[in-house]
């Protein structure tokens, strides 16, 4: 690991700590009624004022939960920014929402794998036939997310979301390698890839679904969404940046 | 029991490319059709709201609801197969227009050489050069017989091309040109020229520019949106048969179009179909449809699985290599390839087009030696411009971990810094690779799954190893920062190989002892079942193959009015 990452990583962890120790979480025991407003405070690890964040929330209904129970959602908020980090680039994964995104396409029919073949026997599968796996992704993902809980316990005594950035990281290192308890029947690796993609999504599908706040993702990497043309652009040797749009404009004509 | 309807002339099974085109030209001559289509109705209104890549490419929505079916597969016969229970490869399409709403639009001809593989093949290396396992034939037909077919289905679609000197000769150019030369593909055309190559437009089923096809069908140019594969095109400008052959058919008035209908059986006593039963998908009510003629046109794997569910033709047996029905699968292999990657260019590629790309035709099928190579036939190999959106491209080098702070720094770096050299290759049958119906797995409506048993063959590996090579010479010449090569093909597996290109299984042919139907499609146990598709193709060239099974179903159809008018055997 270069000097670099590790004071970005060890920055991280001290930005965690001021968060955790602002948002009473890092108390352990129960969590009583004042922390539990500022558990869904995300934003008060950025620093943005009080009143944006309640405009935020006015004009976004969207930002609540479906699915997933508080601390779940806590747990997967952290566990989603080690995936893709806030960085000198930009947000991570907290603050574009990825896990209000997670808890959206968990509690849709993706979430009971209403698309897929279910129907038995199932076997172990050989590494080339796919995941044979009875679980669906919704519970398979709040197993998982206990079993973040149950190893950091274990290994560390404390909670997944009290640990230190680098520890968090090596919890989900251990979990992509399957080390982790098997989850009912799935190997905590499904899990870990399961958190991978749904992060990734959360961090760049259109806005709509809930993640990609504000469309910074996208920005990050000078992605331009969903226009209607790019004729003029695919011929230039230049490269032209674009203000992201989201499907969102697309109402018009629709 | 079923519901008996009244008898029709022609059903169809499936309404995509191949049911759409041969229902478009039975309807126009007056023909009267009934179109069994298990999936949803569509028109082009149904596409103004996909510029969504999460639903369209990653929940598949325009893809086979696999919890209805979906196929087993092993990699070969020691093994139980398993289902596929999710995407995964083989993203097969459902309802109207089929895979063609969302599929890229490339649209190529095979080669001369494809059709005569065997007997070329044989007069230039040698009897010995085709290994015994490798059960290559000629498809019944030469490249010239077949030529007026494609010309007919390149003026439907309004293919957009240039002409390429080594390809087959062409009675007609591309109606329309090729697409726009981005900097992106100038990069890989400079390269390629300056190794001696010809590089040449891909061509194009994304209109370059606004279009009348023959059947009075107008459509806009495309807009290199960049949601083209996978997504509908808002435009009506990507060759769909929604916006083509199946509006053509409709307003002949002889189209009697059923959606929701899964046939799930073809009524015969062996040597003729009498009809089809299918199943109302909402209600699971059953119907029976008598007919004069059956058109299978369900995609390969359910062209194969309804002739075996409905003991129709002689299963193919991999033991004593009888039979014919699952025969000669074949996939194809694009394991061999290069990732450029720059440190300070970027490229306008969050726009393009599913078939926008450049490509060399050099090392297709026998345009170079082979004397001292272990593999036939070759792939063809290109540069594309599709549009990264940014969910499925998340590209670093070799060696970046896949998640965390340096996943992100570098997918981010190289997000719009990425160029690729790939390779597309051939893929020959194989006495192992086969389709069957598994003995355990059932669809929802309680018919077996298709069974598929297929590894890449020793063949695949060898010509991924040496395109690989191709596609890194190439890329060194086109200068990036670091270059990637894929040069080895693992062992195919279910769920990550993304190549949608399936044939065989009721493969066509001179003889009814190695092919299960006629160059017609007709089939030879059977002279009323005609069943079109790629499933036809005794092997897969290195090419895509819509334009192909495109110009096999438009000789389908004029076969299907010949044997209504006559009766018996086409050949
Ligand atoms: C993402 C993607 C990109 C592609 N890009 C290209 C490309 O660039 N160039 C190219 O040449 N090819 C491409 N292809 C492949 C191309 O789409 C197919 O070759 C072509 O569309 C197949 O046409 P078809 O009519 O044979 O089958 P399909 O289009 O699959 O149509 C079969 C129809 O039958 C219906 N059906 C199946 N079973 C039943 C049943 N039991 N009862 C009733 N109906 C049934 C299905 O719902 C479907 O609508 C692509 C495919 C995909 C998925
Ligand atoms: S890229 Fe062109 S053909 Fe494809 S969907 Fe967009 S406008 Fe249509």
């Amino acid at each position: 690991m270069s000097d670099k990452e590790k004071s970005q990583i060890e920055k991280q962890g001290s930005t965690r700590r001021t968060f955790l120790k602002n948002s009473g979480l890092a108390v352990g025991g129960l969590i009583l009624g004042g922390a539990v407003g500022s558990m869904f405070d995300r934003n008060s690890e950025i620093g943005v004022k009080t009143e944006q964040k309640s405009q935020t929330q006015a004009n976004n209904p969207n930002e609540a939960l479906m699915f997933f129970y508080p601390e779940e959602y806590q747990t997967t908020a952290a566990a989603a920014e080690r995936i893709f980090p806030k960085d000198d680039l930009g947000p991570g994964a907290m603050e574009l929402n990825a896990a209000i995104y997670i808890d959206h396409q968990l509690n849709s029919g993706w979430g009971v794998n209403e698309k897929d073949y279910k129907l038995g026997p199932y076997y172990k599968p050989e590494p080339t036939q796919g995941e044979q796996n009875r679980l669906y992704r919704k519970d398979l993902f709040r197993l998982g997310l206990k079993e973040l809980n149950t190893y950091s316990n274990k290994n560390y005594k404390k909670k997944f979301t009290e640990l230190e950035a680098n520890e968090q990281d090596e919890v989900l290192a251990a979990f992509e390698k399957g080390k982790a308890s098997s989850l009912s029947g799935a190997s905590s690796s499904a899990f870990f890839q399961l958190l991978r993609t749904l992060t990734i999504e959360g961090v760049y599908a259109d806005p709509l679904y809930g993640g990609n706040k504000e469309m910074l993702g996208w920005q990050m990497r000078k992605y331009p969404g969903s226009r209607m043309s790019y004729t003029k652009e695919i011929q230039s040797k230049e490269f032209l940046k674009l203000d992201p749009n989201s499907l969102q404009s697309h109402m018009k004509h629709s | 029991m079923a519901k008996k309807l009244p008898k029709v002339p022609v059903v169809v099974v499936g309404m995509g490319w191949a049911g759409g085109i041969i229902a478009s030209e039975l309807t126009k001559a007056g023909i009267k059709v009934v179109g069994l289509e298990r999936g949803k109705e569509r028109d082009m209104s149904d596409y103004l709201m996909v510029h969504d890549e999460l639903r369209f490419q990653h929940r598949e929505e325009l893809m086979q609801d696999l919890s209805k079916e979906t196929i087993t597969h092993r990699n070969n016969q020691k093994m139980r197969a398993l289902p596929m229970r999710n995407y995964g490869t083989f993203i097969v399409g459902e309802g109207l227009g089929g895979a063609g709403s969302h599929w890229n639009g490339q649209t190529y001809r095979f080669l001369p050489y494809d059709f005569e593989i065997k007997s070329l093949t044989e007069t230039r290396y040698g009897k010995n050069k085709i290994k015994s396992d490798y059960p290559i034939q000629d498809w019944g037909i030469t490249y010239d017989q077949i030529e007026p077919y494609y010309d007919t289905f390149e003026k439907m679609a309004g293919i957009s091309g240039e002409t390429v000197k080594l390809y087959g000769k062409r009675s007609n150019p591309y109606p329309t040109g090729p697409m726009i030369k981005t900097p992106v593909l100038a990069e890989f055309e400079q390269a390629a020229k300056k190794l001696g190559y010809k590089p040449y437009m891909i061509p194009s089923a994304n209109l370059s520019e606004n279009y009348e096809n023959p059947d009075g069908i107008s459509r806009s140019a495309c807009q290199y949106c960049a949601f083209c594969e996978n997504f509908g095109c808002e435009y009506g400008a990507k060759a769909d048969p929604v916006v083509t052959v199946i509006p053509v058919a409709k307003k002949t008035g002889n189209l009697d179009l059923r959606t929701y209908s899964n046939v799930t059986r073809i009524l015969n006593d062996g040597t003729k179909a009498t009809g089809v039963i299918y199943v109302d998908t909402f209600t699971g009510e059953e119907f029976e449809q008598p007919a004069e003629v059956v058109v299978l046109a369900s995609y390969v794997f359910n062209n194969v699985r309804l002739l075996l569910n409905s003991n129709l033709g002689i299963p193919y047996d991999p033991k004593t290599r009888n039979g014919v029905i699952g025969k000669n699968y074949c996939y194809q292999v694009s394991s061999g390839y290069s990732s450029l990657y720059y440190n300070d260019r970027e490229f306008n590629i969050y726009g393009g087009a599913g078939a926008l790309g450049i490509e060399i035709a050099e090392f297709t099928g026998d345009n170079f030696d082979h004397s001292d190579v272990n593999f036939l036939h070759g792939a063809g190999i290109r540069t594309t411009q599709y549009g990264n959106r940014p969910i499925a491209n998340n590209n670093s080098p070799i060696g970046t971990p896949s998640w965390g702070a340096e996943f992100k720094k570098q997918s981010i770096k190289y997000a719009n810094s990425i160029l690729q050299v790939k390779s597309q290759g051939a893929s020959m049958p194989h006495i192992q690779n086969y389709l069957d119906l598994d003995p355990t797995y059932k669809d929802v409506y309680g018919m077996p799954l298709l069974r598929m048993t297929y590894d890449y063959t020793a063949q695949d590996r060898e010509l991924v190893k040496y395109m690989a090579k191709v596609t890194r010479s190439i890329a060194k010449k086109m200068g990036p920062d670091h270059i990637d090569t894929v040069a080895e093909q693992a062992d195919f597996n279910v769920n990550t190989d993304t190549n949608t290109h399936n044939t065989g299984g009721v493969i066509m042919g001179a003889d009814p002892k190695n092919s299960a139907v006629n160059t017609y499609l007709q089939m030879w146990d059977a002279e009323n079942v005609f069943v079109a598709g790629s499933s036809a193709f005794p092997h897969n060239s290195s090419f895509n193959p819509t334009g192909t099974l495109g110009a096999f179903s438009y000789r389908a159809a004029e076969g299907i009015v010949k044997y209504l008018k006559k009766g018996g055997s086409l050949v």
